[in-house]
């Protein structure tokens, strides 16, 4: 299983130096990958009717961190919709896309998405989940953003980045507050002590951020903008991301840990209250649309609110209802998705308003629409008809607000199945206007996939045996509801449910003849739009922006005597309010040794060399005087006896006076640039600090010496390691990661002056 | 500063300097010394070469550009550091040959270790002051 995940990021690599041969003719060649994984999780049905198949790979067990994948129902499901959608989308591609520049960066692109969306299900561990999350955001961001020309088309790739990146942020805290209260990053030990983490005083805090992982992800209000703004992908990607995968990712969170949480009143009710709101308020949306590709992300969103409202609601049957939806709503959204690619890919426009008739040229593309409509409808014999019946029968058997319930389903139906039959009926019904006689449905490629998921919606609700005990059932088990009789049937006999179904149907058809698309019904909506939640994240995003301008150019000013400043007032206040109340100098000064002659002479030395470096009027002077006080420091570390130290320490001091040599030599004649006030204010600084650092050895020198450390090692220093002077054995022994890393650095602070000063940019890449 | 005292004690010096650097860096097991002081000693050898000759003279001297020896010798400290994993020892364990080589002495991993630090220690300060000197 490790391996299926991981193909999706092996093929993405394997598509950077082989993709220019692929990306021509034979890129159709690529569904090979999609295929593969499905018929590789079909044919794990059996085993996982039986039981979850577990797989465990160590990553960092450490930590507790680990590759683990545990393929149940549920995960099954998923990865079954993300392989099979996918296969159709890689083939519709390979086509839609054909002899685009980027073509094979496309279908890396699509392959990491793809990887990460397996991970994403197939994770057994919340930290690895995380991983997966953040990856399906960031290859999701390449996939909106593909048309990088555009600047629209950037700025909601960065827009979904920012807010699924927000929730993944969410969801890493999630996971480490769960393991602080159950000490495991496992799932399923997650769900196992659903006890102790309901009871727990953090309880509230996990909840919290589970719902902004997936709120975010899945597009539910406030945060369900991202998704519309996502239309601005290449067609292909909207159909993957927002039928079958990245939209499905926080449902599929909600249904994954919903045992931990199900009993507990605020994860129901705060579902239940979400989930309504985004699936009304997205599926009134829809009837003021009159692009394509809106009226079909409104549409999204509001089935993802059904599916976040199911799980609000949380009964078994509710549960069921949820797993058949999200399978229904997977395949005909998907078709409606590809159909509405194929139509702007001949017709050039995306807007219902305009388009009519259809069905004369692209007969295929018709029915696949039209089946999906039937679908997306509830109209039976549909495996729409089917998850709508159990929606209906979940809602009247709740225990939270029925009627409500009932009533809000019912409305946001009636509006989806407009959306439905405007995105899947209206392009095609009428007369066929003129300028599109000779249009035509392009190849089988584009359309094939479109007819096959569409005749699945049909196969499926004639034979609902297909997928009950196969797939629905082992779901059912992985959320934890054993014994459940389950049975999908068309038809159940005249009952409320049959008659809600109906009414649906009617006031739908009613909507749908009585309003007709138009572009001023578009507008009228657009006004409303500076009071969406969209402006406001727009409007927070440029008060960053702002700040940070605003904040660079206090901090970051581009003066080192600025940074010098601050670095040293910061470390001051830093090391000051530490020694602030526990500074007890406490010196037995007959301790000390006597001051000798040498060192009297030296200190005098340094002194005069200092006040000379201050004073002097010549930068060269000013140098070698600081190299006076160097030397005279490595006369001291002489006396200590610390020979290496001095000796380091001589060749340090001589190839710093060379370097300022090098560099001031060069520099115009020296000129007073600052004025008394400022060098009175460094003057101060620099005393205040030297003080300081005198008060921190004094404080030091007053705590009794701990000589443990390097007792250990000035008796260990032959014995392991073969050395006799202790400091090199420390350096390249005993610390020699130390100087690993130390030696590391230095070739990066070498690298770095030699970028600077060899850089020479052409005069077109320079800012200003 | 191209006087002829200085460049003609500087061509006898270069080779000296870089003796006694080599012999720093050996001697730094047992006695004060080591990689990075050794690393110090030969770069001032080549600096002062540089200050008698001229960058230009100091460079084709060299042949290859100083920065090369940053890579190799982290890549030598790395690979010393790696070693004991052959034999399943953790990462940086010091290994040791149990006969005395003449004139080196006792060999062992950090030895090549600080040979790496050495390297690296020429390398980046060859390439601060020469590039600093280039462009200045």
């Amino acid at each position: 299983m490790l391996l299926a995940v991981l193909s999706g990021f092996i093929f993405a690599l394997f598509l950077v130096p082989f993709g220019k041969v692929l990306k021509g003719k034979w890129s159709i060649l690529l569904s090979v990958l999609p295929l593969a994984l499905f018929i590789f999780f079909l044919q794990k049905i059996p085993q996982v009717i039986d039981r979850a198949i577990l797989e465990r790979n160590q990553w960092v067990p450490q930590l507790g961190i680990n590759l683990d994948f545990n393929l149940d129902g549920l995960s099954l499901i998923f990865a079954l919709m993300i392989t099979g959608v996918g296969t159709m989308v890689f083939v519709y591609t390979s086509y839609y896309l054909k002899g685009h520049v980027y073509l094979d960066r496309f279908f890396g692109f699509l392959c990491l998405f793809m990887g990460a969306m397996l991970g994403l299900v197939l994770s057994e561990n919340l930290i690895t989940l995380f991983l997966f999350w953040e990856l399906t955001s960031i290859s999701s961001f390449f996939l909106i953003g593909f048309n990088n020309e555009d600047p629209a088309s950037r700025k909601s790739a960065l827009i979904a980045l920012s807010v699924t990146g927000l929730g993944g942020l969410c969801l890493l805290a999630a996971g480490l507050v769960i393991h602080g209260i159950t000490d495991s990053f496992s799932i399923v030990d997650m769900l196992q002590s659903s006890t102790l983490i309901q009871d727990h005083s953090f309880f509230m805090a996990v909840v919290f951020l589970i719902f902004g992982a997936a709120f975010t992800k899945s597009a539910q209000f406030p945060f369900h903008f991202w998704l519309p703004g996502a239309m601005k992908a290449p067609t292909p990607v909207s159909t993957y991301l927002h039928s079958a995968t990245m939209v499905k990712a926080g449902i599929y969170l909600l249904f994954r840990l919903s045992p931990a949480f199900s009993g507990s009143e605020f994860w129901h009710y705060s579902l239940w209250c979400v989930g309504g709101a985004t699936m009304v308020y997205a599926a009134f949306q829809t009837l003021f649309r009159d692009d394509l590709k809106s009226i079909l992300a409104y549409s999204t969103v509001s089935a993802l609110g059904i599916l976040v409202f199911l799980i609000g609601l949380g009964t078994e049957e509710a549960m069921l209802a949820g797993l058949v939806f999200l399978l229904v709503h997977a395949l005909y959204k998907a078709t409606l998705f590809l159909m509405t690619g194929i139509i702007d890919h001949a017709a050039h426009t995306r807007n219902v308003s305009e388009l009519s008739g259809l069905r004369k040229v692209m007969l295929p593309v018709a029915v696949a629409g039209f089946l999906a409509a039937l679908s997306n409808a509830g109209i039976p014999p549909s495996f729409g008809f089917i998850g709508k019946d159990l929606i209906y029968e979940a809602s009247m058997h709740t225990g939270i607000f029925p009627l409500i319930s009932t009533v809000a389903l019912v409305s946001t139906n009636v509006m989806l199945l407009f959306a439905g039959f405007l995105a899947g009926l209206r392009p095609f019904i009428g007369p066929l206007p003129t300028k599109y006689k000779d249009l035509q449905a392009g190849s089988p490629r584009l359309w094939v996939p479109t007819l096959i998921l569409a005749t699945l919606c049909l196969v499926i609700g004639l034979a609902p045996g297909l997928i009950s005990n196969s797939l629905i059932a082992p779901a059912l088990v992985a959320l934890g509801i054993q014994d459940y009789a389950l049975e999908l049937k068309l038809w159940h006999g005249f009952n409320t449910v049959l008659a809600l179904s109906a009414t649906t149907i009617g006031l739908g058809l009613g909507l749908f003849f009585l309003l007709k698309p138009s572009l001023n019904r578009e507008e009228l909506m657009l006004k409303w739009e500076k009071y969406s939640p969209l402006a406001f994240f727009e409007g927070l995003g440029s008060l960053t922006f702002r700040f940070s301008s605003l904040w660079t150019g206090l901090v970051q000013n581009g003066y080192l005597r600025n940074y010098i400043l601050v670095i040293l007032l910061f470390l001051m206040a830093l090391i000051g309010y530490g020694m602030w109340g526990n500074f007890h100098p406490n010196i037995d000064f007959s301790q000390l040794l006597e001051l000798t002659l040498y060192e009297t002479g030296i200190m005098a030395i340094m002194l005069s060399a200092i006040v000379f470096t201050v004073f002097t009027g010549s930068r060269l002077t000013a140098v070698a005087a600081m190299g006076v006080v160097g030397y005279s420091l490595c006369l001291l570390f002489v006396f200590y006896s610390a020979p290496d130290l001095a000796m380091t320490q001589f060749a340090i001091d001589t190839l710093t006076v060379i370097l300022f040599v090098l560099v001031l030599y060069r520099l115009p004649k020296y000129l007073p640039f600052s004025d008394s006030r400022v060098r009175v204010r460094d003057g101060i600084v620099a005393l205040g600090f030297g003080g300081m650092i005198t008060l921190l050895a004094l404080g030091v020198l007053s705590n009794p010496v701990v000589s443990e450390v390097s007792e250990y090692y000035s008796a260990n220093a032959y014995k392991l390691a073969k050395g006799k002077n202790v400091v090199n054995v420390i350096l390249v022994d005993f610390r020699g990661m130390d100087t690993l890393v130390e030696i590391t650095v230095l070739v990066i602070a070498a690298l770095g002056v030699f970028g600077l000063m060899k850089l020479r940019l052409k005069s077109r890449e320079r800012i200003r | 500063m191209k006087t002829l005292i200085l460049r003609t004690a500087s061509n006898y010096l270069l080779p000296l300097l870089l003796l006694f650097s080599v012999f720093i860096l050996l001697r730094g097991h047992y006695l004060p010394g080591g990689g990075f002081i050794g690393g110090l000693i030969a770069s001032i050898a080549f600096v002062l070469h540089a200050f008698a000759n001229g960058l230009e003279n100091t460079k084709s001297l060299l042949s290859t550009h100083p920065g090369f020896l940053m890579p190799v010798g982290l890549t030598l400290a790395v690979i010393s550091g790696l070693a004991p994993g052959i034999f399943g020892l953790p990462f940086m364990t010091g290994l040791w040959y149990d006969e005395a080589i003449p004139v080196i002495g006792m060999i062992g991993s950090a030895l090549f270790f600080d040979i790496g630090v050495y390297l690296v220690v020429i390398g980046v300060t060859l390439t601060i002051i020469f590039t600093i000197s280039e462009s200045a």
